[in-house]
């Protein structure tokens, strides 16, 4: 996916202003956070289930490179490809090849993130071959021309039912529907022609199983069930963290993903995908490979950001950030969005090129505090925030200004003369009204607000003059 | 029992009455409260900011003017959050300091956490005629638990009702220098709090934190809704939050 991310600032001010977009934005707190905190009461101790998914994440990543062995052998024993890509243009690499030999001329696609990275349906519409995206919102935002995703679970969350009426109006030259219903079967009947006349078939991974090298893929449509069975062959693209050691790790994970991420028990669809169709046996895919991908994963791995790799994408981060909720996805400006986007995003692609990410978080760890394997996320934003003034990768002004702050608070003397200062005069300029209009340097807060004047004196003056009495 | 006060930067520099009003409820409460005069700021701006180094010099100050209390006490969800929750990571390739800074985070409460947990405060010196919501500024709530605690201590005052807003647990959108960064994201965030407040019908928000009040206060103003008063719970609890 095109690079945006330098331009948040830009991009979320344009997106609170976009009353459309505004509107669509509120659908995260009925669909999502409520939904979440309803589906919790239904487990007798979600925090003991966060702490269970927690340490299996935890333990899949500190042997990563053991699992990731075990489930090549187990995978490749089932009869199984298992390819390895480096970098995004590995995983385009390689799925061309794949089609090439096997004369794939037609690919349909369930949903995956890691392949929005690497752009992958274009580098396929690129060779020749054609591609179409089976998840409704995947879907949506291809006949948009390719429109980025602005979530990873609901990728066209930000347009409204009347957007996706035009949408399918225009690219199926059919009368305008108005029902939700009514487009849903619009979309079945397109789609099911390409089910059945698709050569291969990719899909995402929630996760690789290391036992059985199975692939798990969670949907709700069913789409992945028909990608992943109905043509010749099935290629999995997921990261090289998505390991999990067992399938009872896989349930426990599962108790935890749908419920953070749409507030479901259990999804509508969890596939399991084992080996090759065996001989005498009806489903599955003739030929199955894996792509598992390192894309920056395994530099992350090594860092101090180690911990962002637990991800299960359930996008509960999102939900609940005060921040995404009024800015969406797109004001990111790569893949993922988010509290975990401004994280990962910085990670994957360079922290040069998404300066702003890891300081557009109020920390206030509504993310921490739902995420449900425990990512403290505001601890990482801090550690790049950190690697950020290391580096020298803030405006000068602020890292003086911060310093200078450090510095001044650290000689006690001089810090109580500064601030009886301060207080006197901004005091002072808060005038009758005892409000202050503009802040010199704070032009960022008074743009859309006052200042409350101080009371005159510090509580250090006016303690110390009690004391004498 | 000797109670440390770390007044905070902010009501030092802004609102001196909050540290008064703290002062007078741990004095109710029976505790000798101690207030170092060399006590500035808990380091956290820098911090968060990405200057450890800045970040850990202030801490160490705090933990060498604060260690010889029995408690330390902070009208501040944020800054006792800083202290008890942060440190340790400061700290964390020097043992010693690691040590004292983890000895005092194990005493170190928020205000309304002290009052009502160690101090069993069951009456306070306020009242106030007033129809009021309480917002849960966000380390407060996440990184101390205080949830419960102020509006124990809020039922004890005489004329208060207490009426709760939607989203009350929701960030303010003040965020320290976040505020300053991104001011349209910040205001915004900040506005949505002010519509929430409005819809209670509450004549005042009560909160823990100067920073949010001070960010709630400037957009209630800006909007041009001049009545609507923003107070911290210490000084409604103290009684000096004037007339209702």
């Amino acid at each position: 996916m095109q690079i945006a991310s330098m331009h948040f600032k830009e991009r979320a001010h344009a997106n609170m202003a976009n009353a459309e977009l505004q509107r669509n934005l509120h659908k995260i707190k009925g669909k999502f956070v409520a939904k979440r905190r309803e589906s919790l009461t239904e487990l007798d101790d979600f925090e003991a289930t966060r702490e269970a998914g927690q340490a299996i994440r935890q333990r899949a990543l500190d042997d990563l490179d053991v699992w990731l062995e075990i489930f090549e052998r187990n995978a490749t024993a089932r009869g199984a490809t298992v390819l390895w890509a480096e970098t995004p243009a590995e995983i385009n690499a390689h799925v061309l090849d794949i089609a090439r030999r096997h004369g794939a001329r037609k690919i349909i696609k369930s949903k995956s993130m890691v392949s929005e990275e690497s752009e992958l349906d274009r580098a396929i519409e690129a060779a020749g071959l054609t591609v179409v995206e089976t998840d409704l919102g995947e879907y949506i935002l291809q006949i948009n021309d390719y429109e980025p995703p602005s979530h990873i679970i609901g990728p066209a969350l930000h347009k409204s039912k009347e957007e996706v009426a035009d949408l399918f109006a225009k690219a199926h030259a059919t009368p305008r529907k108005t029902e939700i219903s009514e487009l849903c079967l619009e979309a079945r009947g397109v789609l099911r022609q390409h089910y059945l006349s698709a050569d291969m078939g990719i899909s995402g991974g929630n996760f690789f199983v290391a036992e059985t090298g199975s692939v798990v893929v969670v949907t709700n449509e069913g789409n992945a069930t028909l990608t992943t069975t109905l043509p010749r062959v099935h290629v999995a693209i997921s990261g090289i963290e998505k390991i999990v050691p067992t399938l009872e790790d896989v349930a426990t994970l599962m108790r935890l993903l749908p419920r953070s991420a749409t507030g479901q028990s259990i999804s509508n669809y969890v596939d399991v995908l084992t080996g090759v169709k065996g001989p005498g046996e009806f489903h599955g895919a003739e030929h199955m490979y894996f792509i598992v991908v390192d894309a920056g994963r395994s530099a992350v791995l090594g860092s101090e950001l180690k911990e962002a790799l637990r991800c299960i994408r359930c996008g509960a981060c999102m939900n609940h950030c005060p921040v995404y909720q009024n800015i969406g996805g797109h004001s990111y400006g790569w893949v993922y969005p988010g509290p975990i986007g401004s994280i990962l995003t910085p990670s994957y692609i360079g922290i040069e090129n998404a300066l702003d990410l890891p300081q557009a978080s109020t920390l206030c760890n509504q993310c921490g505090v739902v995420c449900p394997v425990k990512i403290p996320l505001p601890d990482l934003l801090r550690k790049l925030r950190e690697q950020q003034f290391e580096r020298g990768l803030r405006p000068w002004t602020e890292r003086f200004g911060v310093r200078a702050w450090s510095w001044l608070a650290a000689h006690p003397g001089l810090y109580a003369l500064a601030m009886r200062i301060g207080a006197r005069m901004l005091s002072w300029m808060g005038g009758n009204e005892r409000l202050l209009h503009k802040l010199p340097l704070g032009g960022g807060w008074t743009e859309g607000r006052d200042m409350p004047a101080p009371e005159g004196h510090t509580f250090r003056d006016l303690y110390a003059k009690k004391a004498r009495k | 029992m000797r109670v440390g006060l770390f007044v905070t930067c902010l009501v030092d520099l802004m609102r001196p009455s909050i540290g008064f009003a703290a002062l007078r409820l741990l004095e109710a409460g029976g505790a000798e409260v101690y207030v170092p005069s060399t006590q500035t700021c808990c380091g956290q701006p820098g911090y968060n900011s990405g200057d450890r180094v800045g970040g850990r010099a202030l801490a160490a100050k705090v933990v060498a003017e604060f260690e010889a209390c029995d408690y330390l006490v902070a009208p501040s969800g944020s800054c006792s959050g800083m202290i008890k929750t942060h440190y340790a990571d400061l700290f964390r390739d020097d043992p010693v300091l690691l040590e004292r800074a983890g000895a005092l985070a194990a005493k170190t409460y928020e205000l309304t956490d002290f009052l009502e947990r160690v101090l069993k405060l069951d009456a306070v010196p306020g009242s106030l005629s007033a129809t009021v919501t309480y917002h849960d500024a966000c380390a407060g709530l996440r990184e101390m638990g205080v949830k419960r605690q102020p509006r124990a201590l809020l039922a004890h005052v005489p004329g208060l009702k207490l009426v709760e807003m939607t989203e009350c647990e929701t960030c303010c959108g003040f965020g320290g220098t976040f505020a300053l960064k991104f001011g349209d994201i910040s205001t915004r965030l900040a506005d949505n709090k002010c519509q929430h407040i409005a819809a209670s019908g509450a004549d005042a928000v009560v909160l823990g934190d100067l920073g949010c009040m001070l960010n709630i206060e400037g957009r209630l103003r800006r909007r041009g809704d001049m009545k609507t008063r923003v107070l911290h719970v210490a000084e409604v609890l103290a009684g000096e939050a004037g007339p209702g």
